[in-house]
């Protein structure tokens, strides 16, 4: 036996990895099936899959790769997470602290912010390559229910985090993508029939989201909230679902 | 392959193990766009520009990229239409599709020739409409929301005629009341119209039979849903071509 050899056994073969692995290391069939029931993670996947149906000109990778940036944006979102503060005096006094003086910081800042732009494109990639495969059909239609509510809370994702570096790019814009919610019918100030249930613009549908009349500090705090906690965990929820039906209703192809 | 997969039978050994054949090429495919990302957010910075300043509005103010296409659509209908009811419908559309498509063909497979009328209308709705919108947002407007080539310098005080009219004005209508209904009347006329010409033309391409399998539920969501879809650039030629302003004019909402 090789030296490798029995390094590889002294590490596989101990009370500690047989603790951690339930299965052995073999690479027997049986034990590929446990690498991926055994596995909390990998268990969400089938232990076989339809050849035809993991091939990239099929799936495009793309809902596992909108999860992946998904992962990138939280990760990278708690480590900014330790430095801002979303408070309207410093928020972008932190940003700015955050570009110069945290290690990695502006790295970690870009990271995030190209994954949510590509998270926002793959999942409309994602939406458009089940449409060509048709894979919205029975027995589907309840995941892709689902699928299009992920789709509205990556929307939401990017646009309150839009406004949490508290500069002109990103109050403006806020300001132009929530004006909206000041016309809507009957909820809004500006909206049709607004007088009728008395809506006015420091107590209407866009006072909800803003947490008062203007944009301002409430606003941060609440898109800041809305951002780290409400959204993802909302959003973690109905991935589970997506993910369990994926599981459930076949992994790709045409139902069985 | 649309033939091997439509297959009844499937052979016993065309599956294969997760571990490795997926769950590799999920983590080859994750590492490849991590290595992209990584080198993307070393060379280009996220944009960060000066401290808020709720006194100075920039001009032009643009929503986040994503959004363009319904600040876009603004141009053709008031906020509350653009803005509110139409994104609303667009989910709400979206979500109903598995329900109004009952084609059991390309379940799970590409297929296009037996698909060719939902691909078609998916591809207006998102490829057409929805990114070619963000598209002008986001390269084609300047200050005002005016129209300008990416090359072109923005000139903040480039003068553009108002020369849009209301379509019961453009007609020759001057009473407000006899503009309304001339409104109502002629959205009225569109839907009516836009529903019986696709009963017609799904009865002539699908036939009777397709029909009543269908149910006129379905046929209503979709026919409404479209019509809908299609009133986006209906409004956007008629204002381009006509300069019409408004279809509808009354004191609480105009379309």
């Amino acid at each position: 036996m090789s030296l490798f050899e029995k390094i590889k056994n002294d590490i596989v073969e101990n009370q500690v990895w047989k603790a951690i692995f339930r299965h052995g290391y073999e690479d027997t069939p049986r034990n590929r099936v446990m690498m991926v029931t055994a596995n909390v993670f990998l268990h969400l996947h089938p232990a076989k899959v339809r050849r035809h149906a993991i091939r990239m000109r099929f799936t495009w990778c793309m809902g596992g790769l909108t999860f992946f940036m998904f992962l990138v944006t939280a990760v990278t979102g708690v480590y900014l997470m330790f430095y801002y503060r979303p408070v309207a005096e410093y928020a972008y006094s932190d940003m700015k602290y955050l570009e110069f003086d945290m290690p990695f910081g502006m790295l970690m800042r870009n990271m995030h912010r190209w994954a949510a732009h590509t998270m926002v494109v793959f999942v409309w990639l994602h939406m458009f390559r089940v449409f060509l495969t048709g894979s919205y059909k029975p027995p589907r239609e309840f995941n892709w229910i689902v699928g299009v509510l992920l789709l509205v809370l990556t929307l939401l994702l990017s646009f309150t985090g839009y406004l949490l570096p508290w500069d002109q790019l990103s109050i403006w814009a806020v300001t132009v993508g929530s004006n909206m919610a000041r016309a809507t019918p009957l909820l809004g100030n500006e909206g049709p029939f607004a007088d009728l249930v008395g809506a006015n613009p420091i107590y209407d549908a866009r006072a909800f989201l803003f947490g008062g009349g203007e944009i301002g500090p409430h606003t941060l705090l609440r898109f800041y909230i809305l951002h780290c906690i409400f959204i993802p965990l909302v959003a973690s929820i109905l991935m589970i679902v997506h993910f369990w039906r994926i599981r459930r209703d076949g992994f790709s192809g045409p139902p069985l | 392959m649309a033939e091997a997969t439509r297959e009844k039978k499937l052979p016993v050994d065309d599956k294969v193990h997760t571990w490795p054949h997926l769950v590799r090429l999920e983590f080859l495919v994750a590492l490849l766009v991590f290595v992209v990302l990584i080198i993307w957010s070393v060379s280009i910075d996220a944009p960060l520009e000066e401290a808020a300043n709720p006194t100075r509005t920039p001009n032009p103010s643009k929503a986040p990229w994503y959004f363009l296409g319904l600040q876009e659509m603004l141009v053709y209908f008031d906020p509350w239409h653009a803005g509110v009811v139409l994104p609303s419908l667009i989910i709400v559309g979206l979500m109903l599709i598995p329900f109004i498509d009952i084609n059991p063909k390309g379940n799970g497979y590409y297929c296009f020739k037996d698909r060719k009328y939902e691909i078609l209308t998916f591809f207006l709705g998102f490829h057409v409409l929805w990114v070619s919108m963000i598209i002008i947002g986001t390269f084609f407007r300047g200050p005002g929301w005016n129209l300008f080539w990416p090359w072109q310098r923005w000139d903040p005080h480039k003068v553009v005629a108002l020369t849009n009219v209301d379509l019961p004005y453009l007609v020759g209508f001057r009473d407000y009341t006899w503009s309304a209904v001339f409104g109502v009347v002629v959205i009225g006329a569109y839907f009516v119209l836009f529903i019986a010409g696709f009963y017609w033309w799904v009865l002539r391409i699908k036939g009777r039979e397709f029909l009543e399998r269908w149910g006129m539920v379905r046929f209503m969501i979709t026919a409404v849903l479209v019509a809908l879809m299609i009133s986006l650039p209906a409004k956007m030629f008629l204002r381009l071509v006509f300069n019409v302003k408004y279809i509808l004019v009354t004191p609480w909402l105009n379309i």
